[in-house]
């Protein structure tokens, strides 16, 4: 077995064990990034001279006999709107195309601490704003179960390049199922964190009450070993919580007895792909044969969250990507004739379609006005559809639902349709609205071979729970050792 | 009896509401670690966070938010337990983000007033509101052909927004308020109140309405003014333009104007037409702001004696004027150098009219501020001390003070050295009398035979030839007695 293939804990044995090295493991997942890389496309950078320094680096820290952390040596790859102090981040679009920043994100700057290697920066939809990667201005991601299809999105870079072991693990964003869906589409492990439990400083900003960065794995055990080296307080983000954090990966075990599970009828809905229902309810069922309990809950405001959603995220982003106006960095048109036309043509060229209709929705959604019709009324609804989840979570100790109602759809099946694309996250919007943490696993496959993702919720902090039920079904199952044909 | 034909002539009340932004005299900014230190070399004094590098965020300085408390009970504020940051959304070189974290809907203080001596009148003025913001940076224009270039030094330096109520009437009560206000920053220590430094800014509101009438006229924004000087003159020309205009029978246009220094008028910035729709909503990077009461309270301790309670403090305790109350009070430090004096010297009134005329009137001349007077307060009290207990005259005085300025030396040594003790001698001041007496037979004459307004002339020569030092109360005893007989 090529070493590209295996997980976070089995390569940290190996190399503890010093039978094999970092600088071995990370030319293996440059060797495989660039076997595949010309068909599945995951990276807009890849970075293998730093790499293969930094392997240097984890070798000399592993042949020193001193402690070593689990991702010590391990190749991780970036979702490309992480700052990684000179290395290109672009957000996958035109206007950062050569943005270097100057500083490191706190979690980049954590994994640096903890020896992990960086083999690049994964394609993404242009500011995270996509369900399909197809928004990049850098091209398409293909999905690595079938070329012809999206990996998901906006971190479909991440999760493809987890699913062709062109990395070991990757991080990725969650806005409204930017992890979770597209780790559906394509296979893998992805956690959505409680909002406040992942420093976002660094994290370049789509919506700032919405967004967390999260794991995209092989395996539940190696989502909870990043989730760990990467959470905790971060006093440089206000936002972010200090309440203490556990040891994911050590509060792992196989039992589910006494596990109360909520499954939401407004999530099992008309019109939903057969195969994904049969293969939720098949997870369901193996889930109580492991001790889990179940039983129906209600989150009635459901129908409201995907219009909530683009009200309060394109608000907040057209205010956060007001500062890319071609004064400070990033693309600026020329030449102009004045202020305002150098703003007008910058934002012109630099930002691709979606980004322009979100930023006009979001514009539009905080005018004077319409503020009260529309930010203001969401932001009422947002509570509401928090309150659900705190009713439900006094019932049950976590949520059962699919992660997204299909699978991976065809390449510019949804684009010109942005309403159809929108709907693809109507599973995951609630959870980043609620700001309850979520994981995606895989739970079967369609006829076709496709993934199918499960998706658990819990109560805000209670990542350990989730992981623990995901990991119970995941030892139960085989689905997270299929690997795609490539 | 009314008068066929004239028409009355319509009286206008102006309403003035005043906008001060007054920057905070913290070390670091807002939202991040940089200096606030002002004047250094352009964008040196930056980081990825001041800057709006993509994905940075902000941390609220502590220090901020305790100095918009101390400011908010200062001027009797009730300080909002729950209380958040917006963002005031608009494109401009010198805002790096794009927005400015502000305060829009519930500021961090509320429903405060100030009171000022107007016209030997107290008024007491409304404070709307008090909120903290992020300072924008500078945009250099001048020596650059065809380009621009952005200063973002003064970016995320942190100020208090501090907007009144519409409650002022004159353009002396807009003045008076303004510098009472800073005073109160100046004493709290939270600002420096350097308007050409534009650590103090004002934006009067400013309309007209007839006397009588119960609804505010339309009102004009004037920005742009960088002293007190100015602030009165951009008001009175305002004034003058509003009323000109309503006299004509025209409209006031709801408008923002710049005060244009060199020409000393207001010109159009911008129309009701092209006001910025700031698109404000809660700032999600910074979560609220939950002020617990003991913060509140702890906070208040802090407070010192404010200029109202000092100055009544002043007038009950040391049974000075209200006047000289008002003066010694207006600066922290002359408070205290009165107080000090008087410690050493327990004559309030006299204490006060010297520091009054004399030692403001040196200050003054000689562009020195209280707290680098090089008299210190003990040394003053030791001069009032001499002319106390009859050591020196009070004309002496005058010249040992300005001695005592120009060396820094105590009182005591320059009159030693240069011989100025009072000459209260019987003996000695008889021996001046009779040579003056002698010297002048004439006049001398002329006094027995009634003339007895030259007993002036008579002192005057003492004085003279005893260059000033001889008590002059005694030698008008001796002299009416030596002329009488």
């Amino acid at each position: 077995m090529n070493l590209a293939q295996f997980t976070i804990h089995e390569l940290h044995e190996q190399l503890k064990n010093r039978k094999t090295t970092s600088g071995e493991l990370t030319r293996s997942v440059l060797e495989r990034i660039e076997a595949v890389e010309s068909r599945i496309h995951a990276f807009t950078t890849v970075t293998a001279e730093p790499a293969l320094a930094q392997a240097e680096a984890a070798d000399r820290w592993l042949r020193s006999g001193r402690p070593v952390h689990p991702l010590t040596g391990i190749p991780i790859a970036l979702k490309d709107n992480l700052c990684t102090k000179g290395i290109r981040t672009t957000c996958a679009s035109r206007i950062l195309e050569n943005f270097l920043p100057p500083y490191d994100a706190t979690v980049v700057r954590r994994l640096k601490e903890s020896g992990a290697v960086f083999v690049g920066k994964t394609n993404m939809d242009e500011f995270a704003m996509g369900s399909s990667t197809e928004n990049s201005a850098f091209g398409l991601t293909a999905n690595p179960w079938d070329l012809n299809r999206i990996p998901g999105g906006s971190s479909g870079g991440s999760a493809a390049a987890v699913a062709s072991d062109a990395c070991i693990a990757a991080l990725g964003s969650d806005t409204g199922g930017s992890i979770r869906q597209p780790a559906a589409m394509c296979g893998v492990v992805g956690l959505k964190p409680t909002y406040g439990r992942v420093s976002r400083y660094g994290l370049v900003a789509f919506a700032s009450s919405l967004d967390q960065i999260g794991p995209l794995t092989k395996d539940v055990t190696d989502c909870a070993l990043l989730m760990s080296a990467i959470g905790g307080h971060d006093p440089q983000d206000s936002t972010s919580a200090d309440i203490p954090m556990g040891d994911y990966a050590r509060a792992l075990n196989r039992d589910l007895s006494g596990l109360r599970i909520g499954i939401p009828k407004e999530y099992f809905i008309d019109g939903m792909d057969p195969e994904v229902l049969h293969a939720v309810k098949e997870a369901i069922r193996t889930m109580e044969k492991l001790g889990a309990k179940t039983r129906e809950v209600l989150l009635p405001h459901t129908d409201y969250a995907t219009a909530t959603y683009y009200i309060l995220a394109t608000a907040e982003a057209s205010s956060n990507l007001a500062r890319y106006d071609g004064v400070k960095y990033g693309s600026r048109a020329k030449p102009t004739r004045d202020l305002l036309e150098m703003y007008m043509k910058t934002r012109q060229a630099g930002f691709g379609l979606e980004v322009k209709r979100r930023i006009m929705l979001g514009t539009y959604a905080l005018s004077s006005g319409y503020y009260d019709a529309y930010y203001r009324k969401a932001q009422c609804v947002r509570t509401l559809i928090k309150s659900d989840f705190d009713e439900a979570f006094k019932q049950v100790d976590v949520i059962v639902t699919p992660t997204a109602p299909s699978a991976a759809f065809k390449i510019g099946e949804k684009m010109q349709d942005p309403l159809q694309m929108y709907l693809s996250d109507i599973f995951t919007i609630s959870v980043n609205i609620a700001g309850i943490p979520a994981v995606s696993l895989p739970c079967g496959f369609t006829k076709t071979g496709l993934p199918i993702g499960l998706q658990v919720m819990g109560r805000p902090f209670e990542e350990t729970t989730i992981l623990n039920a995901a990991y119970a079904y995941e030892q139960a199952t085989e689905w997270h050792k299929r690997k795609p044909n490539l | 009896m009314a008068t066929v034909g004239t028409k009355q002539e319509i009286k206008y009340e102006i309403v003035v509401g005043l906008e001060v932004h007054a920057q905070l005299k913290t070390a670091s900014k807002i939202f991040c670690g940089c200096s606030t230190k002002f004047g250094a070399a352009p964008n040196t004094q930056t980081c990825p966070i001041c800057l709006g590098m993509p994905g940075v965020l902000p941390v609220l300085n502590r220090r901020v938010l305790e100095m918009a408390v101390k400011t908010g009970l200062a001027l009797h504020c009730q300080i909002s337990p729950y209380s958040r940051f917006a963002r005031k959304n608009y494109f401009y070189p010198d805002l790096p983000k794009g927005y400015q974290i502000s305060q829009y809907e519930l500021p961090l203080c509320e429903h405060g007033y100030l009171e000022v001596a107007v016209n030997d009148r107290i008024k007491r003025i409304g404070i709307r509101r008090i909120h903290m913001e992020e300072d924008a940076g500078k945009n250099l224009h001048e020596g650059l052909e065809a380009s621009s270039h952005v200063d973002l030094n003064r970016a995320g330096v942190p100020l208090l927004e501090i907007v009144t109520e519409p409650d002022i009437r004159s353009v002396d009560e807009a003045v008076a308020y303004l510098r009472a206000l800073r005073d109160i920053l100046i004493y709290l220590d939270v600002c420096d109140g350097n308007m050409e430094e534009g650590s103090l800014r004002c934006e009067p509101n400013l309309s007209l309405r007839p006397v009588g009438q119960k609804e505010f006229g339309t009102r004009v924004e004037l920005k742009n003014i960088n002293s007190f000087r100015f602030v009165q003159k951009a008001m009175e020309y305002e004034l003058r333009r509003q009323e000109k205009v309503l006299r004509e029978g025209g409209r006031v246009m709801q408008e923002t104007r710049l005060w244009n220094t060199e020409k000393e008028i207001t010109v159009v910035m911008r129309g009701k037409e092209e006001a910025h729709d700031y698109r404000y909503f809660p700032e999600p990077d910074l979560v609220p702001l939950i002020i617990p009461q003991e913060l509140i309270e702890d906070i208040r301790k802090t407070l010192p004696e404010l200029p109202d309670a000092k100055r009544d403090r002043f007038v009950r305790e040391y049974g000075i004027p209200v006047y000289d109350a008002e003066v010694l009070t207006t600066s922290k430090d002359l408070a205290h150098y009165f107080e000090a004096c008087v410690e050493a010297y327990p004559q309030p009134k006299a204490a006060s009219n010297w520091i009054m005329t004399e030692l403001l009137r040196e200050l003054k001349n000689s562009g020195h501020e209280i707290v680098d007077c090089p008299i210190p307060p003990d040394r003053l009290a030791g001069l009032l001390k001499m002319i106390d207990n009859g050591t020196i005259s009070g004309k002496i005085a005058k010249t040992v003070f300005e001695e005592m300025y120009r060396t820094g030396r105590p009182a005591e040594g320059i009159v030693k050295e240069k011989g100025l003790t009072q000459i209260s001698d019987k003996g000695a001041l008889e021996a001046l009398i009779d040579e003056v007496l002698q010297s002048h037979p004439n006049e001398r004459e002329a006094y027995r035979q009634g003339k007895t307004q030259l007993l002036g002339f008579f002192v005057g020569q003492v004085m003279k030839r005893s260059q000033g030092k001889a008590n002059p109360g005694k030698v008008n005893e001796l002299l009416k007695k030596k002329l009488g007989t």
